[in-house]
């Protein structure tokens, strides 16, 4: 991927989760974006609790944050800029998330063919050492497309 | 799979005679946040998505959030896990694998979760989520779950 189309991602970055209702709605930031890697963020959120005995919040929304850095890191995976889609999304849960802290997911795109993109993600509290959850992932590029020399 | 391939309309009261998965689902804050709602045909249980600009992953499209659609199967998974189970915990996800076949588009959608095997600390299911036509399922899920019995240790 260029440096133009990676200049682009990161005026979009923050657009990407705010313009998008869903991350909107879970309180999904942008955090950062590189050739073929993004991170994004999930702060403690009371509505999104999965077991009000723990306060631990539900697996979907860990599933919600890794899909999110996931799509970010396969848009910045392509050679070509333009929108992605989720084909498959492969969750490992190793414990729970610790209530009140905000989770980050780090993606990467190791490989991608013309149509695919294959994804790597962990999300952890702090610690990548200590992983809440991995995701294996594939994502198909999608709709019109630009290549680096048509941006302006 | 050899289920009717009947999609449920609201003329049908839905929990009627389940209080308890209607109470089960209000007392998880994500389940909504989505917005989810039950809906029983004898003893078949469907889980709803009904819905909301909130649950939008992509408006130019509009697509629904996979992400939102994976979460809604994960609910309808650990729902029907609790409908076995005497337990008063609840089960969680090890391991889960989603496909996404087509587009979420903005209107309601539906799960069912079926078990395939159900063990005494590990459950295996498998959960397909549809929209206008149960035989063209939007997304799938199938992973495997603690049990409530099995995370109480």
């Amino acid at each position: 991927m260029s440096d133009k189309i990676l200049e682009r991602l990161w005026e979009m970055g923050p657009t990407l989760t705010t313009e998008t209702p869903h991350a909107k709605q879970l309180g999904i930031k942008f955090v950062a974006v590189d050739k073929g890697r993004a991170t994004m963020s999930l702060s403690y959120n009371k509505e999104l609790i999965g077991d009000t005995n723990t306060g631990v919040l539900h697996g979907g929304a860990v599933t919600t944050l890794l899909d999110q850095a996931s799509g970010l890191a396969s848009i910045a995976g392509f050679e070509t800029l333009g929108a992605t889609a989720t084909l498959s999304l492969r969750i490992d849960y190793m414990r729970a998330a610790t209530p009140e802290k905000t989770i980050i997911a780090q993606a990467h795109c190791y490989k991608a063919t013309k149509h695919v993109a294959f994804i790597r993600a962990v999300a952890h509290d702090g610690d990548e050492t200590d992983p809440i959850a991995t995701a294996q992932a594939c994502f198909m590029a999608t709709g019109p497309r630009l290549n680096a020399e048509d941006i302006k | 799979m050899s289920r009717p391939p009947k999609t449920p309309t609201h003329s049908e009261d839905p929990s009627e005679s389940y209080p308890d998965i209607r109470k089960f689902l209000e007392s998880i804050p994500y389940a909504q946040t989505l917005g989810v709602k039950p809906f029983f045909m004898g003893e078949e249980f469907t889980l709803i998505l009904p819905y909301k600009r909130e649950n939008i992953g992509n408006p130019t499209l509009p697509a629904l959030h996979g992400g939102g659609v994976g979460g809604f199967m994960e609910v309808c998974a650990i729902a029907q896990l609790f409908m076995g189970s005497k337990a008063e915990n609840l089960s969680k996800p090890i391991g889960i694998n989603i496909d996404y076949l087509r587009r979420g588009k903005p209107i309601e959608t539906y799960a069912r979760a079926d078990i395939f095997r159900q063990g005494s600390r590990v459950a295996n299911v498998r959960v397909r989520a549809w929209q206008e036509s149960y035989d063209s399922p939007i997304a799938t899920l199938h992973g495997h779950f603690l049990t409530a019995e099995g995370s109480a240790d």
